[in-house]
């Protein structure tokens, strides 16, 4: 009977199906649930860094407080502006986070745990987080307000010119590993995490990744204290919980591709013996909430860029240095022969 | 020699550095909130609050209808009327206190010759309507009867800064 299922899972073209939809679930509810979870521990975490306690009323340590505020998020009454586009604003929150969870499908948490191992993994995920932006621009345009078509104007711009730089990091990644694959450029950190020889690209990555998500110290888009609440002012309900949910889902894919590419995904400090006890997926997920913590972290300590120095940053700083830093690595690589593949 | 010092400080993130364990620290010390309404902050004995009207302890009403109340309230919140009592004695007939034009002074207490109306410890009266806020002299006396042994301490622990 089980050896059936088990076959019928694996090999009939409808069981593999089914087994996919159940590996999705598996991912994107512990995802869901984290993201549900992050915006409590942000409340927390920002609140300790300014003497307040955070949200502690609704159950225990305020651990229900996420629930609390989905239902009243879900029971609130959606507004659509007479002015805007009924079809495309609709259509932009569900964009943002359908494609915040779609993403999720290469990432590996441990050795072949990836629901999609495909070979140009890193590939898909800058493609699709460049596609978030859409949802941004859509949502500002189509609600036909001065303020949400500003922070979708300022969104775009920040994001194409992180990526530039992002771009560059990531091939240096990839000179080092000599592959798409996350799980091979995992693999290829198992003497060394690339935090170490790559620090600066680290560095530079983290950054690009505040940018990206649009997080503190780059929350131009939202910007409350100028336009009000940028790209999604017009927005209410559960339009806006989702995009909300995409914000965060974003954050921890980031944190995710960054411990992916950068602090050695699963794979302990060491790998030798009181680190190997613990498994993969729990060394995976303590390293993303790290970085999520600091992704707070950074919130709570800096002010917001004014436009020009976070272009400045993106075109004058990150760019060249990222440049000039691929052009070292690859010499590097060349000149002692540690090309991979070669 | 200066210019080297700045762009190894801006290079090796200094500043972003020293602020993001400045937060850090602040992280883990202690929380200044209390937990508001089930703790309390500490009240000085001076502190002007609801207003009440005290008895002596034979139950007798304090007050003695001088109105100098009344003359020194800068928001004209006070309205007293009065007439002799059977027994010739100067008291009130009626005392009214708008708590929507108070602006809680305490210079009604300050005028007070005989310690009748006082600002008390009680800051949680709000209501539900406003008018439940214009009170009257029952309102005053009960409050006075409520608080009656923590305003006799505040008196007595101001007294010497009086």
């Amino acid at each position: 009977m089980i050896d059936t299922v088990i076959d019928f899972l694996l090999n009939d073209p409808i069981g593999i199906v089914i087994l996919t939809v159940i590996k999705a679930l598996a991912l994107l509810v512990p995802v869901l649930i984290g993201v549900a979870y992050l915006t409590y521990a942000e409340r927390k975490v920002m609140a300790a860094i300014q003497l307040r306690k955070g949200p502690n009323v609704v159950g225990p340590f305020g651990l229900l407080q996420p629930f609390a505020d989905a239902i009243k998020m879900i029971t609130k009454e959606t507004i659509i502006p007479s002015g805007a586009n009924r079809v495309l604003f609709v259509m932009a929150p569900m964009l943002t986070f359908v494609l915040a969870m779609l993403a999720w499908a290469v990432i590996p948490m441990n050795d072949g745990w990836a629901i999609a191992n495909i070979n140009v993994g890193i590939l898909y995920l800058f493609a699709i987080s460049s596609l978030g932006v859409y949802g941004i621009i859509i949502a500002g345009w189509a609600s036909n307000s001065k303020y949400a078509f500003l922070g979708a104007l300022r969104s775009a711009a920040q994001m194409v010119s992180y990526e530039v730089s992002m771009g560059f990091v990531l091939v240096t990644v990839l000179l080092c590993v000599g592959s798409l694959n996350l799980t091979d450029i995992v693999r290829a950190q198992s003497k060394i995490w690339f935090c170490i020889p790559l620090f600066p690209m680290f560095v530079i990555f983290f950054i690009s990744a505040l940018a990206e998500t649009n997080r503190a110290p780059f929350d131009l888009p939202e910007g409350e204290s100028e336009i009000v609440a940028g790209f999604f002012v017009e927005y209410s309900s559960m339009s806006f919980g989702l995009f909300f949910l995409g914000e965060y889902a974003n954050m921890i894919l980031m944190s995710a591709m960054t411990t992916i590419l950068f602090l050695g995904g699963w794979l302990p400090p060491l790998g030798m013996e009181p680190f190997t006890w613990i498994p993969g997926p729990i060394w995976m997920i303590g390293k993303i909430c790290f970085l999520l913590f600091t992704f707070i972290w950074v919130r709570a300590t800096f002010p917001r860029y004014r436009y020009d120095q976070l272009m400045r940053l993106g075109w004058k700083v990150f760019l060249p240095f990222s440049l000039i830093w691929l052009v070292l690595t690859a010499g590097a690589l060349v000149a002692f022969g540690w090309l991979p593949n070669a | 020699m200066a210019f080297l010092d700045r762009t190894a400080r801006s290079l090796l993130l200094s500043e972003l550095v020293t602020g993001m364990s400045l937060t850090l620290r602040y992280f883990f010390r202690k929380k200044a909130t209390i937990n508001y309404p089930y703790e309390k902050g500490p009240i000085s004995p001076r502190f002007k609050g609801e207003h009440a009207l005290r008895r002596y302890p034979n139950g007798e009403e304090r007050c003695i209808a001088c109105k100098l109340c009344e003359a020194v309230c800068p928001a004209q919140a006070i309205t007293i009327e009065a007439e002799p009592r059977e027994d010739g004695s100067r008291r009130t007939t009626r005392y009214d206190i708008d708590m929507t034009k108070c602006i809680y002074c305490g210079l009604c207490e300050e005028a007070c010759p005989v310690d009748a109306i006082v600002e008390g410890p009680n800051f949680e009266f709000a209501t539900e309507t406003r008018e439940e806020l214009l009170y009257n002299k029952d309102k005053l006396l009960a409050n006075g009867d409520r608080w009656e042994p923590e305003l006799a301490r505040r008196l007595e622990l101001d007294a010497p800064y009086r």
